[in-house]
């Protein structure tokens, strides 16, 4: 059983349809990519797959489960997580925090919890604390555990948003452009870093624009134009697929070039 | 990871010690009402009952970041309930609290669902309305609450034959109210029912995508800040025996609000520094005479420019505490 199922999954608003009648699936291993020109309906692809919006039509199964229409809090309980194409941090909230707040489907503690704080509690919130600390361990950012999230540089706040998002545990975990507004040394470290997410048994959706991200860390790829998927593959089977070409470039030139085709999708 | 820490390795956190100002001067307040006792006892009891209101509706506008002017209903509720059940069927004070409480929360509940749907504008629209309406039910149910004359005869508190009539007794009383009530709030906020709350003010999208059920947390915030408000109108109707609508108008929204905002909203302390400033103000400014008032808003509007974040704020590393 594929980990996500997309079924004739289509979204309209008004006359525009974003997300045309697409079909696909996750597999439970590996990393997937969601490629295609800016406005192609990646994103609202996303927020449809993660409950912000509901589909106009077609069906979303995650590990079989029917989950077209739930609300989006009920998609990340059922273990599938998100991030966003803009981050967005609890800014107020310290580096550590926003962790801990990604732990929230890990524990059960409530108000009676938080003001009687029996052992129970106790425990869980230990448990908590190390779990937040090592993930941001993992990600680079220990030495800022402290400081408000706000104050973090453009790169670490994007690695603390993924950071937040595994904590949650999901077993689906959709990125959106996570490498936007990286530097090239930051976007390989954070291509390692999907790759250990992936390797730990989460099943990665990402959507890119960075094709050498793409190239290096997607096991399989699905393009998507004007809402519709126009093509699906092995990353080099997608390169030199001709409808992925004329997409990126308007033309029917093919360009093996990955940096002009990342040019000319950002154009 | 390639990136190094070094760049901008973080500062040392400030002694924690000057935390502990805010708690001090609370301290120091309340033992020179202590000594004095009279008017001063008086100024610094409802300042004291207004800190229970503030810390409520801290939790619900600082920790969860939503709007609420209507807050007072729920006082109203608290304090009618108390004093309906002593004064008129001879309940004693503790349960008539306890009832006053639970129907308060209740109201809340049955407002909130719907009115925590609204959002922005709407959903401080709605509160307001939700404090009008019960002004004007105080006024007008005349059956029960003796419209504008009020109600009076109403117990001080106590539990059986144990009577809490003193000023001295009183501030002893508040005062263990309000570490109970701040004591809530700090542990609260330090656990993950409060994080969920940061959470949900923080950003409703991300924390709906960690699986926050937001208008559920919005709805427990209301809900407990309801419960605040109404202990601190029963406590209010206790202390001073007597209670007319006025009490719960909108004067206490307006007060409220003030005390929130120059004690640090989203803060610890700040509901009990902004309850006892904004309380004393008016007070120290009483050889003015005439430019009292003139004065006191001139005090405000310093405060809101060089403590934009509340004076607890001053105190507390990184603006929260
Ligand atoms: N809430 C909305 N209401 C109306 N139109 C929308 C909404 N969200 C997206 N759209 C439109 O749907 C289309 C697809 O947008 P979407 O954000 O999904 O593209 P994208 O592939 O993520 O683009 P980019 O690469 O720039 O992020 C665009 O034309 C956009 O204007
Ligand atoms: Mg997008």
């Amino acid at each position: 059983m594929s980990r996500l199922k997309l079924e004739g999954v289509t979204r309209r608003f008004g006359g525009l349809v974003a997300v045309d009648d697409v079909s696909f699936e996750v597999p439970a291993e590996g990393v997937t990519a969601v490629i295609g020109p800016n406005g192609a309906g990646k994103t609202t692809l996303f927020n449809l797959i993660s409950g912000a919006l509901p589909p106009s039509a077609g069906r979303i199964l995650f590990e079989g489960q029917d989950i077209t229409g739930l609300p989006a809090h009920k998609v990340a309980t059922a273990g599938l997580v998100r991030t966003f194409q803009l981050v967005k941090l609890f800014e107020d909230l310290s580096v550590l925090d926003n962790v801990k707040v990604g732990c929230h489907l890990q524990g059960r503690a409530g108000l009676f919890a938080a003001l009687l704080r029996p052992a129970s509690a106790r425990r869980e919130e230990a448990a908590v604390d190390a779990r937040a600390r090592e993930l941001l361990d993992f990600a680079g950012l220990s030495a800022f555990a402290d400081e408000p999230a706000s104050g973090l540089p453009y790169g670490r706040q994007r690695m603390l948003e993924l950071a937040r998002a595994t904590a949650a545990g999901p077993r689906l975990i959709l990125l959106d452009e996570p490498a936007a507004g990286l530097n090239t040394e930051e976007s390989a470290a954070l291509s390692r870093i999907i790759r250990r997410i992936a390797d730990d048994g989460t099943s990665v959706l990402l959507i890119e624009h960075d094709m050498t991200l793409v190239m290096n860390t997607a096991d399989r790829v699905v393009v998507v134009d004007f809402g519709r998927k126009i093509a699906q593959g092995t990353p080099a089977e997608v390169r030199a697929d001709p409808a992925v070409i004329a997409a990126y470039l308007g033309t029917g030139k093919p360009s093996p070039d990955p940096a002009a085709t990342q040019e000319a999708a950002h154009g | 990871m390639t990136i190094s820490p070094s760049i901008t390795s973080p500062e040392r956190r400030p002694f924690r010690l000057v935390g502990l100002l805010p708690w001090l001067f609370a301290a120091v307040v309340v033992g020179y009402a202590m000594v004095v006792g009279g008017y001063a006892a008086t100024v610094v009891s409802f300042a004291l009952i207004y800190a229970v209101f503030v810390t409520g509706l801290n939790l619900f506008m600082g920790f969860a970041a939503q709007v609420s002017f209507g807050q007072n209903a729920f006082a109203a509720i608290g304090g009618y309930g108390s004093a309906v059940l002593t004064a008129t069927y001879g309940w004693s004070p503790l349960p008539a609290m306890v009832f006053g409480i639970a129907a308060a929360v209740l109201a809340a509940a049955i407002v909130g669902f719907p009115a925590l749907r609204l959002k922005g504008h709407y959903l401080a629209m709605g509160t307001l309305a939700i404090g009008l309406i019960t002004y004007e039910i105080t006024v007008e149910w005349q059956s029960v609450t003796q419209g504008y004359l009020g109600i009076s005869g109403i117990p001080p508190f106590g539990i059986g034959s144990w009577e809490v009539t003193s000023d001295r007794g009183q501030l002893v009383m508040l005062s263990l109210v309000v570490a109970a009530c701040a004591f809530a709030a700090a542990r609260i906020r330090r656990s993950r029912f409060g994080r969920a709350l940061s959470a949900v003010a923080g950003s409703e999208e991300a924390a709906t995508a960690l699986g926050i059920d937001v208008s559920r947390y919005k709805l427990m915030a209301f809900l407990l800040s309801a419960g605040f408000a109404a202990l601190a109108g029963s406590l209010f109707v206790h202390v001073v025996g007597y209670v007319s609508p006025e009490v719960f108008g909108l004067h206490m929204v307006i007060v409220t609000f003030t005390m929130l905002y120059v004690g640090g909203i989203g803060t610890v302390a700040g509901p009990l520094v902004g309850a006892l400033i904004v309380s004393l103000l008016p007070e120290t400014f009483r050889a003015f005479k005439d430019y009292q008032d003139l004065a006191y808003g001139a005090a405000l509007i310093l405060l809101l420019i060089y403590a934009p974040r509340g004076l607890a704020s001053l105190f507390a590393p990184r603006g929260r505490s």
